[in-house]
């Protein structure tokens, strides 16, 4: 079987007791690159966060299962060992944990005792990854994520996936805070990674980034559901004309006001 | 006021003892008058820690018997991991219980002046030089009862003196084993860097008994004259069971620098004061603390800079990880005296817990008594955050490998500084042990 298949359904997500997401169903295969779009505020990063697991977000039903396996009932190490990975919006910084040992560590948890990578062959995979993706070799040695730019954190998210080979990866706004050079390298990443082995879930609500990474598939989020799909041309109406016809076709008028409340 | 306390030994077992090792009567009078001092004195205040209750005082043995090292072969293997075996002209002073058990200085060294031996040897062949700095210029006898009581108990140690102009490249490191359970440490360090000189000095307690009722009672007085350089390590390993007080102070003077990187692991209850007081304009002191707290025990850490001189600049950085039902108090004094303009007094304590028995406390101190100064200070006791580790785990990282990075991670910047590889190396290790 090429790939791996992320199946979602009927995902319904609550944060401190609130619905966040209210029935949400995709399904993502090895081989496909999705990308989901919509407002600001509308749950795209409460979707990844629930797929990942994170602590704050609660999965009230539904199910999420990953080639038939549930991840919902997986810790969120396992789910990542299981074949996914998420670069987050926002990464957390680590003190006095440097960029390297941390992803040693994530490559021989992995691996598994007794199969560690070698040191050398370590560095030189992350040196040539990082020459991929021009980033400053010293970035190596500095503590995860401290102090790094916006667009240093994004990239490193980009060479974690690259050294991680993931089945399915989730990229929330990657493109976010990137100018037009680092999305460039930042596409050129995600694109050496696409086979078909390979599922990846692009969240992002400018059109921008899927002129570098063209997707199969195209879906829009309001309101904690996905309200519409398509392939790559409807990301091109969505830049062209904004989100108001959508709402309007579906009758969805008090978007900004329902938040509020 | 203070309590009558009936001290274990009197003044003909101290003098019996001075003359069994030989002292000058300078050394012999300062141990007399010391412990007629202690009936006066009160014991010391260690904010946030009640210690009434805990033993300083009361103990069986004030000398025990142990045999030296012929040949660094036979040093135990907790030892051995601790310094270089197989090198030949090294700086190395190992001690054992109170005993003076190894000792080797370079040549190099030798012919340039310095001086690196036991306390009781640099009493009787240095003692004009080691009167003028012991016990009169960074601390006193007189403080309180321990500071007296040690002045007149002091059972072992250690004098370095780097000459003028002589700068020191390679570290001096001092090894004080505790190997015998019934071996109480009143144990003095001492270590002057004349004008425009510098060295690394790195020490080690170490207890191989698993268990020991004793006490420890450890100074450390570093004085930096002019334009000198002194780079302190130490990482304290005593056993379960030993109560200590250490107090480690240091005096530099005028562009002089004095730079300590702490770790301690004592698994007793401590009460740990470093000073550093920047007697000269343009003087630097440096602070850098790790502390592991676990079990039952109770630590409390006070990290003191106090600036008298002009363009001083202190820095203190104090991380301490708290588990089980532990204590560990950090209190950070930076202290502006009048006159000492365009000073800058800088610290930052942090406490880590990791469970929810454990206790930690961190309290930010400022004094300043004038106007034309910076200062800064930051403070934090938290646990771990569970964002981060959801962010590791996410890579595939289980829970308590996650723990361990976030946990030495909180170390790291500290134990990095410490100035012997082989030190640095050991203390990663203690700290896997103990927060596993
Ligand atoms: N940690 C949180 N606590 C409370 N509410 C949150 C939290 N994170 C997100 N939300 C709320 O959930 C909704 C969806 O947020 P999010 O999934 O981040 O949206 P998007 O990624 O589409 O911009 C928003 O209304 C937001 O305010
Ligand atoms: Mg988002």
């Amino acid at each position: 079987m090429a790939g791996s298949t992320l199946t979602i359904k009927d995902l319904h997500v609550a944060i401190d007791g609130k619905e966040i997401l209210k029935g949400v169903n995709l399904e993502i295969k090895g081989g496909e690159i999705h990308a989901i779009m919509g407002p600001n505020g509308t749950g795209k990063s409460t979707l990844s966060s629930a797929i990942m697991g994170h602590p704050k977000y609660e999965v009230t039903s539904g199910s999420i299962t990953l080639d038939g396996q549930d991840v919902l009932e997986m810790e969120v190490d396992e789910r990542a060992r299981a074949g996914l990975f998420l670069a987050m919006q926002y990464p957390s910084e680590i003190n006095g944990v440097t960029n390297a040992d941390f992803l040693r560590s994530a490559i021989n948890a992995r691996r598994g005792e007794g199969n560690e990578v070698s040191l050398m062959k370590f560095i030189r995979q992350m040196d040539k990854q990082m020459e991929y993706l021009e980033m400053d070799l010293d970035m190596a040695q500095r503590y995860l994520n401290e102090g790094f730019s916006g667009g240093e954190k994004k990239r490193n998210e980009i060479l974690q996936l690259m050294m991680l080979e993931p089945k399915i990866a989730i990229l929330d706004e990657i493109d976010s805070g990137l100018d037009i050079d680092a999305l460039k390298v930042v596409s050129k990443g995600v694109n050496q990674m696409r086979n078909e082995d390979f599922g990846c879930l692009i969240i992002t609500h400018y059109q921008r980034l899927l002129n570098y990474i063209t997707p199969d598939y195209v879906h829009v989020m309001m309101q904690g559901r996905i309200v519409k799909n398509g392939g790559p041309e409807l990301a091109q109406r969505l830049e062209a004309e904004g989100y108001d016809w959508i709402k309007q076709e579906l009758g969805i008028e008090e978007e900004t006001v329902e938040q509020e409340a | 006021m203070t309590t009558e306390i009936k001290l274990p030994f009197d003044k003909a077992f101290v003098s019996s003892f001075s003359s069994v090792v030989n002292e000058p009567a300078w050394f012999a009078e300062l141990r007399l008058k010391a412990l007629e001092q202690f009936e006066q004195l009160s014991m010391p205040k260690p904010d946030k820690t009640k210690i009434d209750k805990w033993n300083f005082t009361q103990f069986h043995q004030h000398t025990v018997k142990s045999t030296a090292y012929t040949s660094l072969a036979e040093l135990p293997n907790e030892v051995k991991a601790l310094v270089d075996v197989d090198a030949g002209n090294q700086n190395l002073y190992i001690q054992r219980n109170q005993t003076p058990a190894y000792l080797s200085l370079s040549d190099d060294l030798r012919n340039k002046g310095v001086i690196f031996t036991d306390i009781f040897t640099a009493a009787r062949e240095h003692g004009d030089l080691l009167k003028k700095y012991y016990m009169t210029q960074a601390i006193n006898a007189d403080e309180h009862k321990l500071t007296a009581l040690h002045a007149a108990l002091v059972n072992g140690g250690v004098f370095v003196y780097v000459p003028k102009n002589v700068e020191i490249t390679e570290p001096l490191q001092a090894v004080f084993v505790h190997d015998d359970a019934e071996a109480n440490l009143f144990n003095h360090v001492i270590v002057v860097a004349d004008d425009n000189s510098s060295l690394t000095y790195v020490e080690n307690y170490i207890s191989t008994v698993e268990e020991s009722n004793t006490l420890a009672n450890i100074l450390t007085e570093v004085i930096a004259t002019t334009n000198a350089r002194v780079q302190y390590g130490a990482v304290d390993n005593l056993a379960k069971g030993i109560t200590t007080y250490v107090n480690r102070r240091g005096v530099a003077g005028r562009d002089s620098e004095i730079d300590w990187a702490l770790g301690s692991m004592n698994e007793g209850n401590t009460i740990s004061e470093n000073t550093t007081n920047l007697l000269g304009d343009g003087a630097k002191g440096d602070t850098k603390m790790v502390v592991v707290g676990r079990g039952e025990q109770t630590q409390n850490f006070t990290t003191t800079v106090v600036h008298y001189g002009k363009h001083t600049q202190g820095n203190i950085l104090n991380h301490g990880v708290v588990k089980e039902s532990a204590t560990t108090i950090f209190n950070g004094i930076g202290k502006i005296e009048h006159g000492a303009s365009k000073s800058d007094a800088e610290q930052t304590s942090r406490v880590l817990m990791l469970s929810e028995k454990a206790r930690g406390d961190a309290n930010p101190i400022l004094l300043i008594d004038e106007d034309d100064v910076m200062a800064g200070h930051a403070a934090s006791v938290g646990r771990v955050d569970p964002v981060q580790l959801y962010y590791l785990m996410s890579r595939g990282i289980p829970q308590t490998e996650a723990e361990r990075l976030v946990i030495h991670g909180f170390l790291a910047p500290v134990v990095n500084q410490l100035p012997v590889e082989k030190v640095k190396k050991q203390l990663t290790e203690v700290i896997e042990r103990k927060v596993r």
